[in-house]
């Protein structure tokens, strides 16, 4: 059996490792389309701040590879012919596969305005690109960053901690609009502010110039910001365009059923570039975080290794340290029609939590939650939420004191005889 | 035998020496605030709830991170965080639906149980046998666990 | 070092809170908590201040062994000059407040002056400041713990505070911390109160550590911890029952003084033991203990978690007291039980939750309702007094009524609030305060059991079996045993515990360690922790000069030796039945031994060679 991988993420590598334990004897190949070892984007920006070297980036150590019996070869795939089962990479070789895997990820949109091709104006998606801009941001005093989503708060923590003066650009009417609601968005610009960095929100850049190594940035509100680089992060999209032709459906991201399958006999999709199952609303759904990806990998290895194993959706999550305030949300943090929710906002301390309760036969069920400057036994509210667990007499308590969820979380999953 | 942490809530008075001994293990201080084992009050029903790291076999927390800083120790079973390789990503505190690792600010990583390498210095330092170190199959550890894992509907699809 | 070195001075009148390094010349000689704060407290405040003014101080301080892992070692005390008594007051409490204190970083906090309007003190490790508690002011100590913990969304916050007795100035607040524990006697919470402060709130992560000796330090609190869990005591009586598992015992050899100490001997003493506490109870098949509890460190957990019978009286309209809180100890059971002549455990209990939701000291509270009762009895108080009570000994329904009285403030309420003396003294009875210098009894009787009637005359916060708990010898024969009708020895044995107790409250240690630890135990765990020589014997010398320190301090604010006497009727009064017949105490006898055992003048006074033998001089 000869399992071919494109995409040498978490979710792919986790992938690799899943095959080779069910199927010791099969043939391993995995692609990157980078000429270096497989490495986690989650950690590029402690290689940005310097707390981590490149070799630290790595999802596995280097000699993993070998002793796993697993080919990594670092090239893009241009092309995948699902009739004769080969693929074909930017050098022209052809790999054939039994079963493929298509674990590629995702790619940073370029923003449909006026020199934003320049060579100045950075992503910040790759190893490489965050070598650039370390270079780049060493002899620089100004830098403006286009969008205040996910990523863009990752990056904002580094290049904050670099010591540039920051300017973060953001569309949207806060920040990190897709994780946060308004009062933890709020929160989390006056946090940002009080640390030095300047925020706008709710503005849009019209147009980026060079002149004399100066880059100009002009806002919709009339402003103009000099900066020495400007730095993009606004919005990823599935890397899908080498599917061309190949018959694999696409739609946001690759269509896949419960088995990570595609619509093509022996193809997988798994990880950022699939549309897998969300648990929360049941749909199909790009989710690119990091969690989902692992999953996705592991079950399409599972599947591919001959196990009929379903995933039962993932839940949406995530966790964002921005200057050391700490945000996470999970599920339908927005909360669902008809379900409860209650929050508590300390603005003085910077703590926020807000839990949002199901409806119907579900009103006693976690569905989602948001929150802010908390760090202790985090993970409960996802085993809340996948296990939908009946929070019974808790809810009430927890509508009084949301502080109160491990407490509930204990109460309801664990035998402490006298507790209801 | 794999050896387990059997906690048991009846026995527990909340003194809060397990907390300690553990600070004291892993940190050299009486720091509860950083201690993996937490005691957890129930006022109102008069109980107090020992709770760390059961070492899952799911290991969420492991598969999640994206450096490959949590490590299984084969002589223990438990998952261990390697502090040179985390960066403090915090991915594996969202991904573990127990609870049980937590992001310390202090550290700028995460931590948990790691069973002090088979001889668990919380179990030792108990005054009532709340928690005790014994065999995993004797323990009712399985029954615990199992209990909290059957509402995880994708902890199913471990093969 | 196992001191953190550092003091928090918060000044309530300027609004101000400045960290300084602890004098570690006083720390070398008198340890830390009890000790130490009053030897800042003697060296800052005019003996003779007014303790409810601004310029009276008020500090809690933890001991050195706060916050490690010695066993019980998570205490804290508040010192202060009592409003109930005029001499020193040192009230000692558990839970776990003592220990946020330290891993804040935190030996000690002086409060100084008097803030214009409510406050409470917000510390999170290194940060320390003063917010409003405008909206906190008028509230329960339960209330405000709730709402505290709430604003700052933080289950981990440690909150100490006081109720709205301390605000109406009931002269025997407590300070509640961790819901039910309590720094509980002599009206420390009355002091708080004074200076405008609601509450203190801490979170404290920076850990405990720079111990002298970290390896001896832990062979020598494992060694404690064997010695606790070997002992009859410590190892299963008191986690079975509590103090509570006095009541049976005490009664039993004469020594359970009944109904404002009219009476030795309680009929009904069996209702309300520790005992009882584990029956089943017909309403709803539960008993009143639903298990026993610790505080901080402590390996023997003595503290009781009860319910109360939904079904009772006192209780059956209020849902919020229907859950588990802190339940009965042996002296409250006493107060307002047996001195009541209520036997009652479902009303008692409720009292108890009543007294930590509200923060009063159950002890003076029973006592001064028993001491009100006689009164009406005597018909020296009517109906009319009492807004309605009737309040005969053994009534539930009065001794509930005049609690709740208390704390909403009623007019009886507030004058029951001064205390039995006061309270005598207004209706023209003063021999019917069961009291030393203003403040009450705990549950033993000193004409049944000697030692302890001499411990309560010399106490220097008053009326106390916590300043040297001759019963644990008299009655226990720990570590040795001493007839408790007798006279003799007992100046000797008085000292010694009240010597060693100085010391253990001034550790960071519960002294129900010392049912089961000798000086022999405890020298070494706090000699492993801290720099400096604290061998046994520099251990009892410490305990005796902060003895004499506090001696002093009461001298110097008008205190004499005629202080040191016992109300008339346990002088005078034999009683009148049962294995204790026909006893007085016999505290004329031992008190002129005790002053010359104490190198003491007749007249109470250390004298110069003493003071210069304990470096106090």
């Amino acid at each position: 059996m000869r399992h071919v991988i494109i995409g040498a993420g978490p979710c792919g590598v986790v992938a690799a490792e899943t095959l080779r334990k069910q199927d010791p004897d099969s043939t391993i190949i995995l692609i990157g389309n980078e000429p270096i070892p497989p490495y986690s984007r989650m950690a590029i920006p402690y290689f940005l701040m310097k707390d981590i070297d490149e070799a630290g980036t790595h999802l596995r150590s280097d000699d993993f590879y070998d002793t796993h019996n697993i080919q990594y070869l670092g090239h893009a795939v241009e092309n995948v012919d699902t009739d004769l089962k080969v693929l074909t990479t930017d050098d022209g070789t052809e790999i054939p596969y039994d079963k493929l895997l298509i674990a590629a990820g995702s790619k940073p949109l370029l923003p449909p305005i006026e020199g934003a091709d320049l060579p100045n104006v950075h992503n910040c998606w790759t190893i490489e690109d965050a070598r650039q801009i370390a270079e780049r941001s060493h002899s620089c005093l100004e830098v403006v960053l286009m969008g205040a989503g996910f990523i863009g708060c990752i990056i904002l923590e580094s290049l904050a901690k670099m010591g540039v003066n920051l300017t973060v650009i953001e569309m949207g009417d806060r920040m990190v609009p897709r994780m946060l609601d308004d009062k933890a968005g709020g929160l989390l610009e006056k946090w940002c502010i009080e640390k030095g960095v300047n925020i706008r929100t709710s503005t849009r850049v019209n147009s980026i110039k060079e002149e004399d190594d100066v880059m100009i940035v002009e806002l919709d509100n009339g402003e103009t910001i000099q900066a020495c680089t400007v730095i993009s992060a606004t919005g990823v999209k599935p890397n899908t365009e080498f599917l061309k032709g190949s018959g694999i459906e696409v739609d946001h991201g690759i269509v896949v059923n419960t088995n990570m399958q595609t619509n093509v006999a022996n193809v997988y999709a798994a990880g950022d570039v699939a549309q897998g199952k969300d648990f929360s609303t049941g749909n199909y759904e790009v989710q690119a975080i990091q969690p989902t990806a692992t999953d996705h990998g592991r079950i399409a290895a599972l599947n591919m290794a001959g196990h009929l194993v379903e995933h039962n959706g993932s839940v949406n999550m995530n966790v964002l340290d921005t200057l050391g305030l700490i945000s996470h949300s999970f599920g339908l943090w927005m909360g669902v029609e008809g379900g409860d929710s209650v929050d508590i906002y300390n603005e003085e301390a910077y703590k926020y939590i807000n839990l949002r309760f199901g409806a119907d036969k579900e009103e006693d069920v976690l569905v989602g939650a948001s929150t802010l400057g908390m760090t202790q036994h985090i993970g409960v509210i996802r085993g809340l939420i996948e296990g939908k667990t009946h929070l019974g007499v808790w809810k009430s308590r927890l509508m009084k004191d949301p502080t109160r969820l491990m407490e509930a979380y204990l109460s309801c999953t664990q035998e402490l005889d006298n507790v209801v | 035998m794999q050896k387990s942490l059997h906690l048991d809530p009846a026995k527990c008075t909340g003194c809060l020496q397990c907390e300690m001994a553990c600070s004291y293990e892993k940190l050299g201080e009486f720091n509860p605030s950083r201690s993996v084992i937490k005691v957890f009050t129930f006022h109102e029903e008069g109980r107090f709830a020992p709770y760390t790291c059961t070492q899952c076999d799911e290991a969420w927390c492991l598969r999640a991170c994206p450096v490959d800083a949590i490590t299984m120790d084969m002589s223990t079973g438990a998952k261990i965080v390697i502090d040179d390789k985390c960066v403090g990503c915090k991915v594996c505190t969202i991904s573990c639906p127990f609870g049980t690792i937590n992001y310390v600010q202090e550290t700028g990583k995460v931590a948990k149980c790691d069973l002090c390498g088979g001889d668990p210095e919380c179990a030792k330092a108990c005054p009532t046998e709340a928690i005790t170190y014994i065999d995993a199959n004797a323990t009712g550890y399985d029954r615990m666990k199992a209990f909290a894992e059957k509402s995880l509907p994708s902890a199913n699809t471990s093969a | 070092m196992s001191w953190t070195r550092k003091v928090l001075r918060v000044n309530l009148t300027e609004g101000t809170c400045t960290p300084e390094p602890l004098n570690m010349e006083w720390a070398n000689n008198y340890l830390g908590q009890r000790g130490l704060a009053t030897k800042y407290l003697v060296e800052e405040t005019d003996p003779n201040v007014d303790p409810l003014s601004p310029e009276n101080i008020f500090i809690m301080a933890t001991g050195p062994l706060t916050g490690t892992m010695a066993s019980t070692a998570g205490r804290y005390s508040c010192i202060t000059k009592s409003p109930l008594t005029g001499a020193i007051a040192c009230s000692n409490s558990g839970g776990f407040i003592g220990n946020e204190f330290k891993n804040a970083g935190l030996d000690m906090i002086i409060f100084e002056g008097k803030a214009a309007s409510p406050v409470y003190l917000y510390i999170e490790n290194d940060l320390a400041e003063l917010k409003p508690a405008d909206d906190l002011w008028g509230k329960s100590a339960w209330e405000a713990d709730e709402m505290l913990h709430a604003k700052h969304q933080d289950p981990n916050l440690k909150i100490a505070v006081v109720g709205r007795p301390a605000e109406e100035g009931c002269l025997y607040a407590a300070v509640m911390n961790d819901l039910h524990r309590a720094a509980g006697r002599s009206g420390v919470g009355t002091v708080m109160a004074s200076k405008n402060l609601k509450a203190v709130a801490v979170r404290g992560t920076k850990g405990v550590k720079g111990l002298e000796n970290p390896d001896e330090f832990m062979k020598t609190v494992t060694d404690g911890k064997k010695v606790l869990a070997d002992n009859a005591v410590t190892g299963e009586g008191l986690p079975a029952y509590g103090t509570q598992v006095l009541m049976n015992v005490i009664n039993g050899v004469g020594g359970l003084p009944a109904r404002n100490m009219r009476d030795v001997g309680f009929e009904g003493a069996e209702n309300i033991s520790g005992e009882a506490m584990h029956e089943p109870r017909t309403s709803d098949g539960k008993p009143n203990l639903t298990t026993n509890g610790a505080c901080f460190g402590c390996t023997i957990a003595c503290g009781r978690i009860s319910t109360i019978d939904q079904t009772h009286f006192s209780v059956k309209d209020k849902p919020q007291y229907h859950g588990a809180s802190g339940g009965l100890e042996y002296e409250a059971a006493w107060s307002l039980g047996a001195d009541t002549g209520v036997d009652d455990l479902d009303a008692l209990t409720y009292v108890q939750f009543v007294c930590n939701e509200d923060g009063i000291d159950p002890i003076s509270l029973g006592c001064t309702i028993a001491a009100a009762m006689e009164l009406f009895e005597d018909g020296k108080i009517d109906l009319a007094e009492t807004g309605g009570i009737d309040l005969r000994f053994g009534s539930a329904e009065a001794l509930i009524a005049v609690t709740e009285g208390v704390i909403a403030g009623t007019p009886f309420g507030k004058i029951i609030g001064m205390g039995s003396k006061r309270v005598c003294e207004k209706y023209g009875a003063p021999e019917l305060s069961m009291s030393v210098k203003g403040q009450e009894f705990p549950a033993y009787d000193p004409r049944g059991i000697q030692g302890i009637g001499l411990a309560y005359a010399t106490s220097n916060r008053g009326a106390c079996h916590l300043r040297g708990y001759t019963i644990a010898s008299e009655i226990l024969g720990i570590p040795v045993k001493t007839e408790q009708t007798e006279s003799d020895g007992k100046p000797e044995l008085v000292k010694a515990f009240q010597d060693a107790t100085a010391l253990v409250d001034s550790a960071g240690l519960c002294i129900f360690t010392t049912f089961a630890w000798g000086m022999e135990d405890i020298a070494p765990q706090i000699d492993a922790a801290c720099e400096g020589d604290w061998s046994v014997d520099k251990c009892l010398e410490a305990g005796e000069r902060i003895w004499n320190m506090e001696r002093q301090y009461n001298n110097a604010a008008g205190f004499t030796s005629d202080d040191d006497t016992l109300p008339k009727r346990l002088l005078k009064e034999a009683i009148k039945s049962g294995p204790t017949k026909g006893q007085v105490n016999r505290l004329g006898e031992m008190l002129p031994i005790y002053y010359e055992v104490r190198g003491w003048t007749p007249e109470g006074v250390p004298t110069t060679e003493t003071l210069e033998r304990l470096n106090l001089s």
